[in-house]
């Protein structure tokens, strides 16, 4: 392993770790700005899994009928559960048009409405007037806007010549001794052979890290790679315990069915029959935020209405629905549907359960996407040369709830800011790069010695199931005191086994195996983070439901989470409740 | 407890000096209903068994295969649709990296050839540019590729120049671009298309077509390329 000795060194000015939807869209900001730009993924960008995305992006155009983005900013504030940082939410609320209407310059093939302007269908928690009703804020492409969103996003970075470094895994990230981000040291997957790629600012969009749990609709490259890395350099993660689970992922399979099917028109029902969401959110009904959804969901199954023989399931009914809307605006919904429940949507509901779905917490950055820490008692100092954007990145707006098309629009907004500081402050920053620290490559290469030694360790794909079942029966929709403790206890445990993992194939040749057993070091910090905050966190707000705390407590709790994986321990920061330009949005109790 | 039986393309450049088939048994459960779902216990069993996968939903196009002896994606075939022993091999025509992994380079040489983005040189409006919902209709049926090559690999004429033919994915793709209402380079890509090899070794075969996980029809889309081409000498 003598390349393990000597990685060689690329220099670059920026890079950017991620080529999904916040990769993407900051990388457009970057090459067209002229700065040497190296875009590392896992995988080919169209692969990456903003290409599932299903329903659509929100941005209060008004295409179809009033809207206004001071709306759009209290419909995020109250799904966050007051959780989000109102500066960010309404710069990202503002920005969306702009946003938006750039894709569709790019060429995104938006749907459209008979007057030629984007198709917009209503989505859980949007709201017009403060709260009054729902609205049409979810700009479409068909059920397929991710799919279309991230080609025409690397479209336009082939028209920007964007230089892309495919089936390349990053590793861990170097930092000098003054904190700095200096780059990542990666991995080439064909050929195994690890280099440093020098920066002066590094991006990291590594999206999201379902696959902690056992069922989840993400893909299996969610590995919250970036949080593992910025983790290991010391950076904490923020506000770990907000996991999103969607209300209708398809029972057994975990693919997602979209929140768009119920914008259409689609209804929840038990075994009864019932449309039972008029009873927990009777103005909203089916169209009630996600994680009040789920806990209904959650408790109709719990009291004994679930369907079929185990009664652990839900029906979505779509059968009223003209079949010609179906073919036209769902027509993947129906493929989905055909494919893994077995059901033609048209003619029968589709079985669905809550399914762990997006996570709202992240590295911790501001609205201009840098990562802040917490320093000489301010809360918001930044990491110099250290950007995050995407579902990685916690700015934060979706706070302890996110709302559907609300992600699509994070990470056009905060990838574009983040790229657009990243062109500035290298700008301001000397022409010649930083000094790497002698030990800048230690970290990834140990890692790597020791997978190649371990002998007689643990199998990966036992270990990874062990965490996937404690966090899913610890650390699910709703949650116990006492399953709590048990399972920061259990998850330390799981983490032991992480640390002697052993792989049988030691090729250097697309080593999948390694690749795997790399990805589970990230997710079980990932997986830390989330049960010890959880645990630490006595109310329920959005999406931690606390069984023993079922209030929120705004006295005590009104306030982010941060994890620190030296000595596995939380700090504090306050929610920003300042806007940046209008009143801010005063607590009050959510109800739909 | 069913069993499912294999015969895997296996080929690690690192160690084996040719290329073999491996028989694999894996125990299924009721819950493994896609390809996929098994492929993925194969390796539980056999860590070294190399394959992409990424969404096991088909809209990622990472696990497509040669499935017996047909191109489809591991994640939307269904286990009870194959005859076993289920013959795994890569893509065709592709040069090999690793087991059931191929090198795409030339596949995505050839996309990027057709000039893959909206090209409009006015200057952007205000807001968003308009397209009648009839227009957008257009796009159906191409804008929809996920990039997966199980159309290019299967196409005699891709694998005879995979340097010089576009390939099916590629002409879909140009014609994506050909059929929006917002583009404006029709005839420079019709122009770059004129070409005894880039579009005209498309003989029609349409294996292409019945290869496609996502039931579209790159043919029919070559075919409405040579219909401009034709149309405009007129
Ligand atoms: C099924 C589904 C449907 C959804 N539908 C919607 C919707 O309708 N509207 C909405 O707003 N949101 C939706 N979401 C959420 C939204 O799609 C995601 O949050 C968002 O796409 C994440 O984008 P991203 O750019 O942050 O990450 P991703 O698109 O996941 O990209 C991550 C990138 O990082 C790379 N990467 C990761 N680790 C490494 C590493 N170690 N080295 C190198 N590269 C690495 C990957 O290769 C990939 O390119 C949906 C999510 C799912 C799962
Ligand atoms: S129709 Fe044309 S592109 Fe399709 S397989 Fe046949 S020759 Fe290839
Ligand atoms: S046309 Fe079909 S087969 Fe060909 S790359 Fe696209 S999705 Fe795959
Ligand atoms: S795994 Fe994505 S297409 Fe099959």
């Amino acid at each position: 392993m003598n390349q393990l000795a000597h990685p060689t060194i690329r220099k670059f000015d920026a890079i950017i770790v991620g080529a999904g939807g916040a990769g993407l869209r900051a990388a457009i900001q970057l090459s067209e700005s002229g700065l040497k730009t190296a875009v590392i993924s896992k995988v080919f960008p169209t692969r990456s899994h903003t290409v599932a995305a299903q329903g659509g992006v929100a941005a209060s155009l008004g295409n179809s009928e009033e809207d206004s983005w001071q709306w759009h900013m209290y419909d995020t504030v109250k799904g966050s559960d007051w959780l989000g940082d109102q500066d960010a939410i309404e710069f990202m609320c503002r920005k969306a048009n702009e946003v938006v209407v750039e894709l569709e310059h790019y060429g995104m093939p938006f749907d459209r409405l008979e007057n030629g302007k984007i198709y917009q269908r209503p989505f859980g928690g949007h709201m017009s007037n403060f709260g009054e009703k729902p609205v049409r804020r979810a700009c479409a492409a068909a059920d397929r806007t991710g799919h279309a969103m991230l080609h025409a996003m690397y479209q336009r970075n082939v028209r920007a010549n964007t230089q892309f470094f495919v089936e390349w895994m990053a590793l861990d990230l170097i930092r000098d001794i003054d904190g700095q981000v200096l780059g990542v040291t990666a991995m080439e997957m064909e050929t195994g052979e690890v280099v440093i790629f020098q920066a002066k600012a590094t991006l990291f969009a590594t999206g999201g890290a379902g696959r902690i749990y056992y069922s989840s609709t993400n893909a299996f490259i969610n590995t919250g790679d970036g949080l593992g890395m910025a983790a290991r350099a010391g950076i904490p993660l923020e506000d770990m315990e907000f996991w999103q689970f969607h209300p209708t992922g398809v029972a057994g399979a975990g693919v997602l069915i979209t929140e768009g099917v119920r914008g259409e028109g689609g209804i929840l029902r038990n075994s009864t029959g019932e449309r039972f969401m008029e009873r927990y959110a009777p103005n909203a009904k089916d169209l009630a935020s996600r994680d009040v959804v789920s806990r209904a969901m959650a408790t109709e199954i719990k009291e004994g209405r679930g369907c079929g023989p185990d009664k652990d399931y839900l029906l979505l009914d779509l059968t009223h629905l003209d079949p010609k809307t179906i073919m036209q605006r769902l027509p993947g919904i129906r493929e989905i549907s055909l494919q893994f429940a077995g059901t033609d949507p048209i003619k029968e509901s589709i079985p669905v359960v809550p399914t762990c779905h997006y996570m709202m917490g992240g590295i911790p950055t501001n609205y201009h996407g840098q990562v802040v820490v917490t320093k000489d008692g301010r809360h918001d100092a930044v990491v110099p040369g250290f950007y995050a954007a995407g579902e990685c990145a916690c700015a934060s707006v979706h706070g302890a709830n996110r709302l559907g098309t609300n992600s699509l629009l994070d990470l056009l907004v905060f990838g574009k800011s983040a790229g657009e500081s990243m062109v500035s402050d290298i700008k301001a920053m000397p022409a010649a790069h930083k000094e790497l620290p002698q030990d800048g490559s230690d970290l990834a290469r140990s890692r790597l010695a020791r997978l190649e030694n371990q002998q007689s360790g643990a199998n990966v794909h036992e270990v990874q199931l062990a965490m996937r079942r404690v966090m899913q029966d610890h650390c699910g929709v709703f949650r116990f005191p006492d399953m709590l403790a048990q399972g920061v206890t259990k998850i330390l445990e799981v983490e032991k086994q992480v640390m002697v993992t052993e792989i049988r194939d030691k090729s250097q040749v697309f080593n999948t195996a390694r690749l795997e057993a790399l990805e589970l070091d990230n997710l079980i910090e990932v997986a830390k983070a989330t049960m010890v905050s959880a645990e630490a966190r006595r109310e329920s707000r959005g999406a931690q439901a606390r069984e023993d705390f079922p209030d929120r407590d705004d006295a005590n709790w009104l306030k982010h989470t941060l994890w620190h994986r030296e000595g596995n321990r939380l700090d504090f920061k306050p929610v920003q409740m300042k806007p940046l330009s209008v009143d801010s949005i005063e607590l009050k109790k959510r109800v739909y | 407890m069913a069993t499912v039986k294999f015969r895997i393309y296996r080929y690690d450049p690192d160690k084996d000096e040719k290329p073999y088939m491996e028989d694999v048994t894996v125990e299924r459960e009721a819950s493994d209903r896609k390809l996929l779902d098994i492929l993925v216990k194969a390796k539980y069993q056999d860590d070294s068994i190399a394959f992409r996968r990424s969404c096991r939903e088909g809209v990622c196009g990472s696990d497509a295969m040669n499935i017996n002896g047909k191109n489809g994606l591991a994640c939307l075939t269904d286990i009870d649709s194959l005859k076993q022993p289920i013959m795994l091999r890569p893509l065709p025509g592709l040069p090999v990296i690793r087991d059931l992994i191929v090198d795409m380079t030339q596949f995505f040489k050839q996309y990027h050839s057709i000039k893959p983005y909206l090209i409009n040189n006015d200057h952007p409006p205000e807001r968003e540019r308009l397209q009648s919902p009839e227009e957008r209709e257009e796009l159906n049926g191409l804008y929809e590729c996920i990039m997966c090559a199980c159309c290019s690999t299967s196409c005699p004429s891709f694998w005879w120049n995979p340097d010089k033919f576009v390939g099916p994915a590629g002409l879909l793709a140009a014609y994506r671009f050909i059929a929006d209402t917002r583009d404006q380079a029709t005839s420079e890509r019709l122009d770059d298309l004129e070409d005894p090899y880039r579009l005209f070794r498309c003989h029609s075969i349409m294996n292409c077509v019945d290869a496609c996980p996502k039931g579209l029809n790159p043919t029919k889309a070559i075919g409405k390329i040579k219909d401009l081409m034709v149309r405009r000498l007129v």
